[in-house]
């Protein structure tokens, strides 16, 4: 199944203006730890889907918060003229079709 | 004794919801707070001197809180303006100026700290290496100092406690830490710097830490041992799990947060549900750096742009859209060299075309560059030092962007849809980041300027 069919929100945001994060936020927990045990987010997988190198990755596996994150250098500064995307709030939507092991039945 | 604050709103600006902003004054809060901006709405602002919200929505708010804090309790403005330059903290200041006299208020004590950062300055603490970079941060020299618009210094709590000695009625700050409006007090009753600090951090944008985002009033109560977090206002409720994520937003670390005196550690906070809508936080850290540093934010003009913007239909050309976009340019940019070439140097101007329907979003990270749209929205930005030049340059983009040739059409073709009649618009000046640094002051207060004024009716 696709991520987006576990998940209670996918977003990415500025984190400052030469930054870039992207939240991967569940409310479920058994959701949030299938996609967990399943391995699939990891920051080699993510480098690659986000164009950059596995070591500019931060990654954060967030247990309170039944979310996984993830930090990358902004392609261009916010504002630069060849940016599209000012709050960097539109960048997620390849995270939506990561495929991850279906959830088993109760 | 716990110590007691509201949030008004994520933002002044953003709207104070009145009900339930005066259910939080009858809990008798210690005191109110409310930053008015981010330097996530852009470097425009900041280069510019203007602020995002209307003039009549940041009034509205700052008649709010003049009207309804009582007197005793103090209220803190942080980032005037969105931005917190001196132009944005002067107007601000004119307009609890012009609340003051309206309402016909008592006297007000404001404190002003201003966060502006003299080039002199700077460039002194460049020499003594005090100013470091952060991550990704630009290249920074003596002549990016010279080149910059402007530049502000983020304060931490220490100018607003500074401040809040002076017995005032109003802080309002330049560029300051969010969090910081909401630590400077707990701490100086001596609340744990980690819990003061946390509790700052989960209510400074507002409701937007609640379950479902709506119009509502954060209140927080602090004590030695924890932060307690409650939403004022229809629907709202905080649960463990909303308040834990808020950490993540806009930051790029969930669990370490930088501030001038030491880093806010979320390892080891807890959270609980105290009640059916409020939070409770144990177990947050502060862990004080060896050096105070206080981040800088600035922005140099990068120029003037004038910009067309129009659509394509014709499959023709959409199927070899890349190739027929290049071609444009490179006719764009050969009447440019021989007609503005005397002027204009090939590094003096750009020309930047945003193809929406294909890859304006996301540019070069976009995955599906194999699947062709019907339309494709082009908005093409043309920059030059002068909006003059820039001008002249959208003059001379035209023609090619209409009738550029095609292999599959013989004869004229127009091949564009210009959206206006002139095609073009003149957007004025634009800012770029020019700095992402921190400098290492001698002392917390050497970056920053307090005044102390009263505004009478």
């Amino acid at each position: 199944m696709k991520l987006h069919e576990l998940t209670s929100l996918i977003r990415s945001k500025n984190a400052g203006p030469f930054s870039l994060t992207f939240d991967i936020m569940f409310s479920d927990a058994r959701a949030y730890e299938h996609v967990k045990a399943s391995g699939v987010l990891n920051p080699v997988a993510l480098a690659k889907l986000l164009h950059c190198s596995p070591n500019q990755i931060q990654f954060f596996v967030c247990d309170n918060a039944l979310a996984f994150k993830a930090t990358i250098p902004r392609a261009l500064p916010a504002g630069d003229p060849a940016d599209g995307d000012l709050h960097g709030g539109q960048q997620f939507a390849p995270l939506m079709e990561i495929e991850i092991p279906d959830l088993p039945v109760k | 004794m716990p110590v007691k604050f509201l949030c008004s709103s994520g933002a002044v600006g953003s709207g104070i919801d009145l009900p339930s902003f005066r259910e939080g004054l009858a809990l008798g809060p210690d005191f109110v707070a409310s930053d008015a901006g981010t330097i996530d709405a852009g470097p425009y602002h900041l280069g510019a001197g203007t602020g995002a919200y209307a003039y009549e929505a940041i009034r509205h708010d700052l008649d709010i809180l003049l009207g309804e804090v009582p007197r005793g309790t103090p209220i803190l403005i942080g980032s005037a303006d969105t931005a917190g330059g001196d132009p944005h903290v002067e107007r601000t200041l004119d307009v609890v100026r012009d609340v003051v006299s309206t309402r016909k208020l008592d006297p007000l004590r404001v404190a002003v700290i201003r966060s502006e950062q003299s080039k002199d300055y700077l460039k002194k603490m460049l020499r003594q290496g005090r100013i470091r970079p952060l991550e990704n941060a630009p290249h920074f020299d003596e002549d990016t100092i010279e080149r910059s618009t402007r530049i502000v210094g983020m304060m931490g709590a220490e100018p607003l406690q500074e401040a809040l000695g002076h017995n005032v009625d109003l802080v309002l700050a330049g560029r300051c830490s969010d969090s910081a409006l909401f630590a400077a007090l707990p701490i100086k009753r001596g609340i744990p710097e980690g819990l003061a600090w946390h509790a700052g951090k989960v209510v400074e944008c507002g409701t937007l830490t609640c379950e479902t985002y709506r119009r509502g009033t954060m209140y927080g109560e602090l004590t030695q041992d924890h932060a307690i977090i409650t939403p004022l206002g229809r629907d709202l409720r905080c649960t463990p799990q909303s308040v834990a994520s808020h950490s993540l937003y806009e930051n790029g670390d969930p669990y370490l947060h930088r501030e001038c005196s030491g880093t806010l550690d979320l390892t080891h906070a807890r959270f609980t549900q105290h009640d059916p809508v409020s939070v409770k936080i144990s177990g947050s850290g502060y862990v004080p750096a060896d050096q105070y540093s206080v981040k800088l934010e600035g922005v140099e003009l990068a120029g003037y742009q004038t910009v067309i913007v129009g659509g394509i239909r014709d499959p023709f050309i959409i199927r070899q859209f890349d190739r027929w976009i290049g071609e444009v340019k490179a006719e764009i940019t050969e009447r440019v060299s021989k007609l503005l070439g005397h002027r204009l140097s090939p590094s003096d101007w750009r020309i930047d075309v945003h193809a929406y329907g294909r890859n304006a979003v996301m540019g070069n990270r976009e995955p599906k560059l194999e699947e062709l749209p019907h339309e494709i929205g082009l908005v093409v930005c043309l920059s030059a030092p002068t909006q003059e030049l820039a001008t002249k340059i959208a003059e001379l983009s035209r023609q090619p962007l209409l009738h550029h040739p095609i292999p599959e059409w013989s004869g004229s073709i127009t091949g564009f849809a210009c959206l206006f009649n002139r095609a073009y618009i003149e957007r004025g000046p634009y800012w770029r980041f020019c700095v992402h640094h921190v400098v290492l002051p001698h002392d917390p207060m050497e970056m920053f300027r307090l005044d102390i004024v009263t505004l009478s009716a």
